[in-house]
């Protein structure tokens, strides 16, 4: 009797894989893997838009003069550029890891809402589709940078209103990513497997999606009062109405600041699943670990108005956000310093997941630290909207944010495909993509003191050298990205042969204990308790 | 490319503290007042501050991975945490930021202090242009771009010869005297902008309704250039701002032949306008508020209509006036900027110049009327 309804079981299971095929499976994709891979492809098209973009900003910044495009358009690039990153490449693609990765490594069948996931990947094509379509516009599209301050906001054209609609959409996508990850990770976990035996990566994901949940409706509600003052005579920001044009960055910052965190947090998951596997060595200071992501997530709603410093605020809100926004440098330091007693005393080896998170570590203290000379009000006057700060938040957002997926991908690709990608392109990827960074990032800290303001399409001739150099490198780091996607489609197709189950020796999550590739569907019966207390063992968690 | 190079060892150097290299543009511009060179200090403090910290902690790091590696035959340890260890590493980083904050919070009240000024001007950010009100003399100004169109649009591929200060050059400067304490008031006429003058190390935005203020203090005779810093459409790269600071004596003369200059520059209201004198009136003040967008030839360019030949410009001349006074999507409302003898001179000139012969002359009295 046992048997046969085992066997039925098997024959059920059997039947669920019959998915879809073709262009219907990823329509109507509700699996947790295959949702996952459309959103990194989405993710990385939205990469490869945004940095054509950004190719076409140094192009015209390579010498002084216009040569190429108009102010006005040239205000497009830089704003649809800073918004394809953020909401169309970064975000996205943490999404698209987590919901590859959390199933796997929580021992859960698949995310919570599996038709609602689907629909919070598809509204992002329609999303991106109308950024890019207010090109061609009357107008053309929103040029008043990715923080869309108003008053200059209300003054846009009808790609404006595509802009507003499209940051609409992906909001509410994000929402509902959020809401799958948090119910994911709160109700689906292995037996055995306590909040504090999660995998840092989990954890992070977790924090990130309460952000996400908070924030992105306030970011709709700015958006939604430039678009009522911009044609239901609202006088929200219009200050011949009483509004206040500087209400507007308040409530956008308050968005805006934990929106750094969101692209921040998980990039410091990943980065605490990496280093131990390739130090051989326990994460050092797991706890302390949790307690700082929870530190830095509470911190990031209290410090919004330092980018607000040249506005004018009173004395005290002025000292209150830069102490607040200095409080920030503790937790972090907290995590890079167990980072590196992670590293102290390991067995450490070097395949591309580990450079890409080692580069990150260094570049994105970097960019850390140069954040602790801008938390500093009195400094900040020199600085706010000049290339410094365009030299801080790159060193965050690609050495901190993307070169953090760049280690996800590579690390986590043998059991997405099956295969082993190119160790040597990899490696040669990543040195190629830290050299070129730093030549187009770092003398751009110099152009900001010497006092190049930021969104400027010409530029006094004292900066030139500055800018050829960061042209030059921007054009090497873009074409550079090209070696990444050869890379991955070698190894959809076979790389450099199979992938064992467990290709990292010093890994002990609970991912590595499906085969590879992960079939189409994992953790139906859910892990036994033991081995999840065995791999808790391995990684010193209790 | 000697330059270049010098530029990019220097920089490898860090040696980007010592105020010799603020030739070398690697570093904030030589600060003018005691305020400017408390921020400078500060932010040398606050680099070598974060040197030290990256060095030591790479250091440990880079350590580590020269030794601790598998290659090598390191093996693993098997700690994973320390109570004390972590405490440590709490707690100093909370005393260097307190290191920090403390002198912060001094330069940050004198910042913001702004009693005891000598004088006040008023500064108005107008897409694209400064504005500026001496509200102890009662005259005012608006501030240009002087670099030429044809040095900054090369667009065909020309390589034109460039002024010494491309970019950062204006027709009608701001002039203070030197050593006195000027407290500058800030609002703005469309969008937000932000005026800067790195020597003085101030910044402060420009916000429409409201009123801000900010103030600096010259200690060196010279001039000093800055730019607007606040996105503010489409010329925000071309709205610099020049400061000369001079004597108390140069400055009282200025000050003299500013208020004859405003007084000559009067208009009589009443004035009945000949077609010749509209028409160079009218040209002056196209040069100065029209041609950025269409052109000194009245072609237009991109989203920007054409004039010559234009069906408002030759046809009835109330359209044209609606669309002066109020203005029409991308177009300002120039009814609050311009006088009725400059929008009836530009009117003028407008239906008299290129295609464009329609031989009417309008009236300052035209414009009046159709303001009520």
């Amino acid at each position: 009797m046992t048997t046969a309804t085992h066997d039925h079981d098997h024959a059920h299971d059997d039947h669920h894989d019959h998915h879809p095929t073709g262009l219907a499976r990823w329509v109507t994709a509700t699996n947790h893997k295959d949702i996952g891979t459309l959103y990194m492809w989405f993710a990385f098209i939205m990469f490869i838009s945004g940095g054509v973009l950004a190719l076409c900003i140094r192009l015209e910044l390579f010498s002084p003069g216009l040569q190429f495009f108009r102010p006005e358009l040239f205000n497009q690039f830089t704003t649809l550029h800073g918004l394809i990153m953020v909401f169309g490449a970064i975000m996205p693609a943490f999404t698209g890891l987590a919901n590859w990765q959390i199933p796997l490594m929580i021992g859960a069948p698949d995310m919570a809402f599996a038709r609602m996931n689907n629909w919070s990947f598809w509204l992002l094509p329609p999303a991106a589709l109308l950024l890019m379509i207010s090109f061609v516009v009357p107008g053309g599209a929103a040029a008043a940078g990715w923080t869309l301050y108003a008053p200059l906001s209300t003054q846009m054209g009808m790609g404006m209103d595509l802009t507003i609609f499209a940051i609409h959409i992906m909001g509410i996508s994000s929402i509902m990513g959020a809401i799958n990850i948090v119910t994911t990770i709160l109700n689906m976990r292995a037996p055995g497997m306590t909040m504090m035996k999660m995998p840092m990566f989990v954890w992070t994901s977790l924090i990130t999606a309460y952000l996400l949940i908070a924030v992105m409706p306030v970011l709709a509600g700015a958006v939604t009062m430039v678009l009522t003052d911009r044609h239901f005579g609202t006088n929200f920001f219009n200050a011949a109405g009483g509004g206040d044009p500087v209400l507007y960055q308040h409530i956008f910052w308050f968005f805006g600041h934990p929106e750094v965190y969101i692209m921040a947090l998980p990039a410091f998951g990943i980065v605490s699943q990496v280093i131990p596997t390739f130090a051989r060595k326990p994460l050092f200071g797991y706890h302390s670990m949790v307690y700082a992501t929870s530190s830095i997530a509470i911190l990031s709603f209290m410090v919004w108005a330092h980018h607000m410093y040249s506005v004018g605020m009173p004395v005290t809100a002025q000292l209150f956000f830069m102490y607040a926004t200095t409080l920030i440098a503790v937790p972090t330091g907290v995590k890079v310093f167990n980072w590196i007693a992670t590293m102290w005393k390991g067995e450490m080896s070097f395949e591309t997941p580990m450079l890409f998170a080692i580069g990150f570590v260094c570049l994105f203290t970097l960019g850390g630290l140069s954040g602790v000379v801008l938390s500093i009000a009195a400094v900040d006057i020199q600085l706010h909207d000049t290339y410094y700060v365009v030299a801080h938040f790159h060193y965050v957002l690609v050495a901190g944010a993307l070169f953090s997926l760049f280690a996800a991908v590579y690390y986590w690709l043998p059991k997405w495909t099956g295969y082993m990608y190119d160790e040597k392109m990899g490696k040669f990827h990543f040195w190629w993509s830290m050299i070129w960074f730093n030549v187009t990032f770092f003398p751009m800290h110099f152009l900001g003191l010497a006092g190049m303001p930021r969104r400027i399409p010409d530029y006094a001739t004292q900066f030139t050298e500055f800018n050829t150099i960061a042209s030059i490198g921007a054009a090497m780091f873009g074409f550079g990205q090209l070696i990444l996607l050869y890379n991955v489609i070698r190894t959809i197709r076979g790389g450099v042969g199979p992938a064992p189950q467990k290709p990292w020796e010093g890994a002990h999550t609970l991912e590595w204990e499906v085969p590879s590739p992960a079939p189409f569907h994992t953790w139906e019966t859910p892990p036994p308790v033991a081995l999840v207390d065995k791999l808790s063992a391995e990684q010193k968690l209790h | 490319m000697k330059n270049r190079a010098s530029g990019l060892i220097a920089s490898l150097l860090l040696a980007v503290s010592h105020p010799a290299f603020a030739d070398y543009k690697l570093n904030l511009q030589t600060p003018v007042n005691d305020l400017a060179r408390e921020v400078y200090g500060l932010h040398t403090f606050l680099l070598v501050i974060c040197t030290v910290i990256f060095v030591v902690v790479f250091g440990v790091m880079f350590y580590s991975i020269f030794k601790h590696r598998k290659s090598r035959g390191h093996k693993a340890a098997n700690f994973h945490e320390s109570t004390t260890v972590e405490i440590i590493w709490t707690i100093i980083p909370v005393l260097i930021l307190v290191a920090m904050a403390w002198p912060a919070t001094k330069v940050i009240i004198a910042q913001k202090d702004t009693r005891g000024v000598d004088m006040t001007i008023k500064v108005t950010g107008y897409q694209w242009k400064w504005g500026y009100d001496y509200l102890d003399e009662g005259f005012a100004f608006h501030s240009r771009l002087k670099t030429p169109q044809e040095q900054y649009e090369n667009f065909g591929g020309e390589k034109p010869v460039r002024n010494a200060d491309y970019l950062l050059e204006v027709d009608n400067p701001v002039v203070v005297p030197v050593g006195k304490r000027v407290r500058v008031l800030l609002t703005a006429n469309d969008v937000i902008h932000s005026w800067w003058v790195p020597a003085f190390s101030v910044k402060q935005d420009a916000i429409p309704g409201f009123i801000r203020d900010t103030w600096f203090q010259a200690d060196k005779e010279g001039v000093y250039r800055g730019q607007c810093v606040e996105l503010c459409g489409k010329d925000h790269g071309f709205m610099p701002i020049v400061v000369h600071v001079v004597s108390q004596e140069k400055y009282a003369a200025w000050v003299v032949e500013q208020k004859k200059l405003a007084a000559a520059s009067q208009d009589d209201p009443n004035k009945v306008w000949t077609q010749a004198d509209s028409v160079a009136r009218g040209q002056k003040v196209y040069e100065a508020n029209c041609a950025v967008c269409h052109k000194p030839d009245g072609k237009g360019q991109g989203a920007f209509p054409a004039l010559d030949g234009s069906k408002v410009v030759t046809g009835d001349k109330a359209g044209q006036i609606d669309i002066l006074l109020n203005g029409k999507n991308a177009m300002p409302a120039w009814g609050k900027t311009l006088s009725d003898t400059e929008i009836a001179a530009v009117m003028t000139y407008t239906r008299n110049s290129w295609g464009n012969k329609t031989g009417e002359v309008l009236q300052p009295v035209d414009i009046k009327t159709a303001r009520k």
